[in-house]
């Protein structure tokens, strides 16, 4: 009789602890576009974060307490993204956020984060206008200009280009700082930029721009855009007869790019944060946890999404509690290797560390060559 | 200037163009007819799109192979899909209200539109994120001059030239056409000549939403990428190909598809903003100044 008490009791405590839950769990923001035009990253992005709590979860939690991560789409929207970004703070009362992955979306929401005092890391955002935004506000991934200059550096040094063109989405700060910084790169080492073109958010049809690029003939195409306007100039650029190389940057990590753009985008070069065919221990140790869970090679979305959750928990175990200002001190003194590369961030809160350059071939990424800063 | 106004530009100009004419034909059919702004029609065209994406994966599974039979298999599905859609549409949202005031017909157009867009990005094997199109014939290049031509700018321009000689035949010499142009000219007089009023938009609709599932069908194959929303654009163009035209006027919304496929090329050539923008200061500049359009006859009510 005592015991069936006892236990009663036992469960009737732990049903009121799940049911309350606010004080035994740590709850995690998320955020990344599951939905709308870049919708693979954001099923990558959150992926990689679930897995990163999972593994946290499994070795004890955070602090004493179960880790809670709290998903939220963004759509790719920036106006959404504030929503999210508002709802994540105000509502669910997330001690830190790991989101979002695009930088026009990122800089809707990193006002938000800095204004409320919360800590965040975005995964992937390279633009450089996202930790100006504020002491909150870090990252896991390199910055544009030093995309493009990688880019750059690779279509002239190893590429043996001397003449370039550029096309970028005119409404997007990604695209466009990134050709900006190749242009400038490009020159600075010799050679030439031939045309520089823009197109507008949502397009379809390229070939006027595309047109005027050919025309020029370049030995090389920068294509900043992300993979599915990627896929489409590829097509369109191939049609109007262009056979050199393309290179572009990060945004080109989706399977849909060769789903999409098919022979097209072979001959295509792009920078990224990390292989998975890089020989590392944490990233073969990563690959195998990631491909044992979700039966699937994790992409760069992924991988940084893993990052950024990793260096926020290892920031708030460092601080010891769940403090805003403690966690973003902690963060700033981290120095942590993790998948992507040893960690440490500047005075400006952006990581310090390499770039990969992939190569399609044969419809798939190939790992080409390390790129150091 | 050399690289804005040449042979190359001029076929970029007329494939655009292709794609905007039919679907621009079938909103000039029916505003001819029936006196409606169908603004459903752009989604006509997604529908077409989605369907000849399906038709394919359906027909290689049971067949195999790809090239013309199957591509000509896809187009038939395609202008099925758009005709099925577009005649339920007429016969569900716009017959109802036919002798309502014409704004209630227009207000249930734009919500017939997003219907369609909102429903197809829900249904989970369709949803919101975008498609790779498949390839269904190997592209081939030719080097005509100064200007590579493929093979899908022929297919484009083929395809549209046939269907709207087709179009025109059927409107000039059949009892079908007749009908259209004698209900398009007074309803009433129609219906006293013994002419099935009803019959006649019926038709109309099908004919143009299978214009619409062709334009679909093109721009998959030359833009591979899909999805709900991707008829707004082009739907929202070739509106304003039909007003330049002359709304109504059917050999009017072909030329100012033409136009404006042209138009926009050689403005984004000049400057991308200014392309994406051109069509809405046509829309303008032809509403100031010769509101019926170049082909259209006067009348005293537009939209």
């Amino acid at each position: 009789m005592k015991r069936a008490f006892l236990i009663l009791a036992a469960t009737l405590v732990a049903f009121g602890l799940a049911g309350c839950g606010g004080q035994d769990v740590i709850k995690i923001g998320g955020v990344a576009p599951y939905t709308g035009e870049a919708a693979t990253f954001g099923v990558s992005s959150k992926q990689g974060m679930e897995l990163a709590i999972e593994e946290w979860n499994a070795a004890g939690g955070l602090l004493g307490k179960q880790i809670k991560l709290v998903f939220a789409d963004d759509k790719g929207d920036p106006a959404e993204g504030a929503t999210v970004y508002t709802k994540l703070i105000k509502q669910d009362e997330v001690v830190a956020i790991v989101g979002t992955v695009m930088s026009k979306v990122t800089l809707a929401g990193a006002p938000i984060a800095q204004n409320a005092g919360v800590p965040m890391i975005s995964p992937t955002s390279t633009n450089t206008k996202v930790t100006e935004v504020g002491d909150y506000i870090f990252r896991a991934c390199f910055i544009d200009p030093f995309q493009g200059t990688v880019g750059a550096k690779f279509a002239f040094e190893d590429l043996g280009a001397r003449t370039a063109a550029a096309i970028f989405d005119v409404g997007n700060d990604y695209t466009k700082g990134l050709s900006e910084a190749f242009a400038a790169k490009f020159t600075e080492l010799g050679g030439s930029m031939v045309a520089f073109e823009a197109h507008p958010t949502g397009a379809t049809d390229f070939k006027a721009q595309l047109t005027k690029i050919v025309q020029a003939n370049p030995d090389v195409l920068y294509v900043s855009d992300y993979y599915n306007d990627v896929a489409l100039i590829a097509k369109q650029v191939r049609e109007l007869g262009f056979t050199g190389p393309m290179v572009g940057g990060d945004g080109w990590d989706s399977p849909e790019l060769t789903a999409i753009g098919g022979d097209a985008v072979e001959n295509g070069f792009f920078t990224n944060h990390y292989s998975k065919d890089d020989t590392r221990p944490e990233v073969r140790e990563f690959v195998a946890k990631f491909n044992a869970k979700f039966g699937a090679e994790p992409d760069a979305l992924a991988t940084l999404a893993y990052d950024g959750m990793y260096l926020m928990l290892s920031a708030i175990k460092n601080a010891g509690s769940t403090d805003g200002v403690a966690i973003k001190n902690s963060m700033k003194a981290l120095r942590l290797p993790v998948v992507s590369g040893t960690v440490q961030f500047d005075e400006n809160r952006n990581p310090v560390k390499s770039a990969v350059i992939i190569e399609i071939k044969g419809g798939k990424q190939v790992y080409r060559t390390t790129v150091n800063p | 200037m050399g690289s804005i106004f040449n042979a190359q530009q001029i076929v970029n100009g007329l494939q655009l163009g292709s794609i905007y004419a039919l679907i621009a034909l079938g909103y000039t059919m029916v505003y001819g007819i029936v006196r409606l702004i169908n603004f459903a029609h752009g989604d006509f065209f997604m529908v077409g799109a989605y369907a000849a994406y399906g038709a394919f994966f359906l027909f290689n599974a049971f067949l195999g192979g790809s090239g013309l039979p199957m591509a000509a298999v896809t187009l038939i599905v395609a202008m099925a899909a758009g005709s099925v859609v577009a005649a339920l549409t007429n016969r569900f949202a716009y017959k109802p209200l036919r002798n309502k005031p014409k704004l209630s017909s227009l207000i249930t157009a734009i919500g017939v539109s997003m219907l369609i867009e909102y429903l197809f990005s829900a249904l989970p094997f369709i949803g919101a994120s975008f498609r790779a199109f498949p390839v269904l014939i190997e592209q081939k290049l030719y080097k005509i001059g100064t200007a590579t031509i493929s093979n899908y700018v022929v297919i484009d321009l083929l395809v549209a030239a046939t269907l709207m000689i087709g179009l025109t035949f059927l409107v000039r010499k059949t009892a079908l056409g007749r009908a259209m142009r004698a209900v398009s000219q007074d309803k009433d007089a129609a219906k006293l000549m013994g002419i099935d009023v009803e019959r006649v938009i019926g038709w109309t609709f099908l004919i143009g939403g299978a214009f619409a599932g062709a334009a679909g069908l093109l721009a998959g194959m030359t833009y591979p990428r899909i999805f709900p929303y991707m008829g707004i654009l082009p739907g929202l163009k070739a509106f304003i190909a039909a007003v330049l035209g002359g709304i109504g006027n059917i050999p009017g919304a072909m030329l100012g598809a033409y136009i404006m496929g042209l138009a926009e090329t050689f403005a984004s050539a000049f400057n991308s903003l200014l392309g994406e923008g051109i069509a809405f200061a046509i829309l303008i500049l032809v509403l100031l100044v010769r509101p019926r359009g170049l082909l259209g006859e006067k009348s005293a009510d537009k939209i």
